[in-house]
């Protein structure tokens, strides 16, 4: 039994903040280059459109453990550029978050109803004016749900650091059940790592119980968050 | 019932000279032309798919006519010259789905475009939103957001907008096409009383109740083109195309009137 | 080492690695597609115990990340197989592992099909005398087949990237591991990466391709699925 409150103590202690920190800063990595480049999906010139187009299907299509070695040993050994771990971690997966919530971002730009742009631009409004006042607000509302949903991919996707050596979660419980498996025997493994499962789960049920509340708070009274019927 | 009233009518505020637009194969509007005077109220009517909503929407460049050219007063907005965005907002369009600004309250619906296009300060387009909310008879649903209004309400609340701007003329796209049959009436009675008051209005629509009540002229809309136009006796009584007889036959059997 | 050398050398290791990529990706997901529908059809029609443990089966493996599941059946589970005479291969290990996650988002999937199949499809049956089993079987899931094949091409999509999660499991020399042994031989690292990388996407590319031509050509006029249901993921 003290073995499982042990290995928990190391594990919120020393592997939590650090997924904690990751996952914060992805989402925030994501969102700030994923929003610009959704409304340059939607509103850009053709060339500008084709290169987020490509951007997105680049990084979605590429495994994230690839771009993680990628950046990591790949810039190291070949161009003597070397990040730190987190560093690399960030980057590469940050890059991959911020395909993905283009993709929600855009989604829900487009569907914001055509008659609300026509509406705002016959009183008399500018293309900006109108994105800024009418449709963005709308399209933040529309893209909350779809969001939980990034803020759950990105919590499991830092597990995937562990792989060059950020100590996140993950890498720590190797540390332990590794240790475990010798002082308290093999079977001791699965328990460790379904622990670790049980943060996870409970790291992910708080997100997305706080951004249902984010969902609640911005609702527009009477207005369906999923998908408007104009009329 | 008619109560067409003379008014005294004014300059020409609206002129629409020659405007053609094609989509794809579909050469939808074919060389439309018609003026309209500040005080007038005039209703296109005609069979669907003639083109009679494509040519509102060229009139306030929502969509770009292929050639032709309006002039809004003096200035000629199809000019690439012309700031396309002051010129709309001399207009109004009240569209057949309302299209009112979802997260907005109505309030907020109508004062937006004078707060963010004409630079008014925050307390002042209030209050002109609230005259005009009261206007169309909404004053108390002011903080209600548009899911929260009936279908009638909210189109009330759109052209509550459209007059927030002080526009010099009203386009309505079939504005009560989209509403349940016992709130198009409220809709109407604010129209007619727009009307009266002297507002240049440009409305598509079926309902000759509100042609006959107010309208100095009823445009006849086929084929691309304006078959016919004049007052609504005239039209009723003698239209000069067999067309214009049967279609107007045909819309009095199903709205009545 | 010229470019086109570079390449004819990396290349065939990296195809053949590819090989055991797809022979991944085809057995995960085909282990998912069948433990899925029998989730999601207890999800749906089975007795309130059903549909808790389905619920949590779901809730777990969609909540936790792969790595931990892999790990889970790789190193945590054999300790316990082994006392009941079981040895599974690292292969049979991944499979598994990647299978199970794959069946829970396959469930949800499904399961969304399935409810946005009017009811009025199910009362028909009975009411022309099928029980509820055939009405379920001749009905429901060919319709839900069909309205699943958008999520099901995404979840395809997906296995072949997890299926690079492999890597952390000793003994599978799928793209990823081949890819690594590769990259940390050269000073080119970063080079084989990319080509690494370029392969993956070239399969997601292809696949997202041919599934799109399928979609179409089982398309039924009047049979769509409405807004997402789908729990996208990465």
């Amino acid at each position: 039994m003290s073995t499982i409150l042990q290995s928990l103590q190391m594990m919120v202690e020393r592997g939590l903040p650090t997924t904690i920190l990751l996952t914060l800063g992805l989402l925030g990595m994501g969102l700030l280059m994923g929003y610009p480049i959704a409304f340059l999906q939607v509103y850009g010139p053709r060339p500008v459109r084709w290169f987020c187009h490509g951007y997105e299907q680049v990084f979605r299509g590429i495994p994230a453990i690839v771009l993680i070695l990628l950046f990591h040993s790949g810039l190291s050994r070949t161009f003597g550029i070397l990040l730190p771990a987190f560093a690399s971690g960030l980057l590469a997966l940050g890059l991959r978050s911020s395909a993905y919530q283009s993709q929600i971002f855009r989604g829900a730009i487009q569907s914001v109803s055509e008659g609300q742009m026509q509406a705002a631009r016959s009183v008399g409004m500018s293309k900006l004016q109108a994105i800024r006042h009418i449709i963005l607000p709308q399209a933040f509302r529309l893209s909350i749900p779809p969001w939980t949903n990034e803020y759950s991919s990105v919590l499991k996707d830092t597990s995937l650091a562990s792989a060059i050596g950020v100590h996140e979660l993950m890498k720590q419980t190797t540390l332990i059940y590794t240790r475990v498996q010798f002082t308290r025997g093999v079977e001791w493994i699965l328990v460790i790592l379904i622990l670790v499962a049980l943060i996870y789960w409970v790291l992910t049920f708080v997100g997305n119980t706080a951004l249902g509340y984010l969902e609640k708070r911005t609702r527009i009274p009477g207005f369906e968050t999923k998908g408007q019927v104009d009329r | 019932m008619d109560s067409r009233q003379r008014h005294t009518l004014g300059e020409v505020v609206l002129r629409v000279e020659n405007v053609h637009k094609t989509y794809g194969d579909n050469h939808v509007l074919r060389g439309v032309s018609l003026q309209m005077r500040r005080g007038e109220t005039k209703v296109i009517i005609g069979p669907s798919g003639t083109g009679k909503s494509t040519l509102l929407r060229c009139i306030n460049q929502l969509t770009m006519p292929e050639e032709g050219h309006v002039w809004l007063s003096d200035c000629e907005i199809t000019s690439p010259k012309e700031d396309i965005n002051c010129a709309r907002a001399k207009i109004g369009f009240v569209f057949q789905s309302f299209n009112l600004f979802t997260h907005l309250t109505a309030l907020s619906n109508v004062r937006i475009a004078p707060m963010k296009v004409s630079k008014m300060s925050k307390p002042e387009a209030t209050k002109l939103a609230m005259m005009e909310l009261e206007r169309v008879g909404l004053a108390d649903k002011a903080d209600a957001y548009p899911a929260e209004l009936s279908g009638g309400q909210q189109q009330r609340v759109s052209i509550a907008r459209a007059l927030a701007m002080s526009p010099q003329l009203i386009l309505f796209d079939e504005p009560t096409s989209a509403l349940d049959p016992e709130l198009i009436g409220e809709v109407l009675a604010v129209m007619i009383a727009l009307a009266r008051d002297g507002m240049t209005m440009l409305a598509v629509t079926h309902e000759m109740g509100f042609a006959r009540a107010v309208a100095d002229e009823i445009i006849f809309m086929e084929g691309g083109g304006i078959l016919e136009q004049g007052p609504p006796e005239d039209l009723v009584r003698n239209p000069k195309h067999a067309r214009t007889g049967e279609f107007l036959n045909k819309i009095t059997e199903l709205y009545g009137e | 080492m010229g470019f086109f050398e570079f390449l004819g050398d990396l290349l065939p290791k990296l195809l053949q690695a590819t090989l055991v990529t797809l022979q991944l990706t085809a057995g995960s997901i085909a282990l998912g597609f069948v433990v899925g529908i029998f989730l999601s059809l207890g999800r749906v029609y089975g007795p309130a115990p059903v549909r808790w443990l389905t619920g949590g089966y779901i809730a777990f493996f969609r909540g936790t990340p792969l790595l931990t599941q892999l790990l889970l059946v790789y190193f945590g589970l054999p300790p316990y197989l082994a006392m009941i005479g079981i040895r599974i291969s690292p292969m049979v290990a991944a499979v598994i592992g990647l299978g199970l996650n794959s069946a829970a988002y396959q469930a949800e999937y499904f399961r969304g099909a399935v409810q946005s199949i009017e009811s009025g499809q199910m009362m028909a049956a009975r009411s022309i005398g099928l029980s509820r089993l055939k009405a379920i079987r001749h009905v429901i899931l060919p319709q839900a087949l069909r309205l699943v094949i958008p999520s099901w091409s995404n979840e395809l999509i997906y296995s072949i990237k997890y299926s690079s999660l492999a890597y952390f499991l000793t003994g599978i020399r799928e793209l990823m591991f081949v890819g690594r042994k590769e990259a940390l031989h050269t000073a080119n690292t970063f080079q084989v990466y990319l080509v690494v990388a370029a392969i993956y996407l070239a399969i997601v590319l292809i696949v997202s391709r041919l599934l799109a031509t399928l979609e179409k050509r089982t398309r039924v006029p009047g049979l769509g699925i409405g807004s997402g249901q789908a729990d996208r993921r990465r």
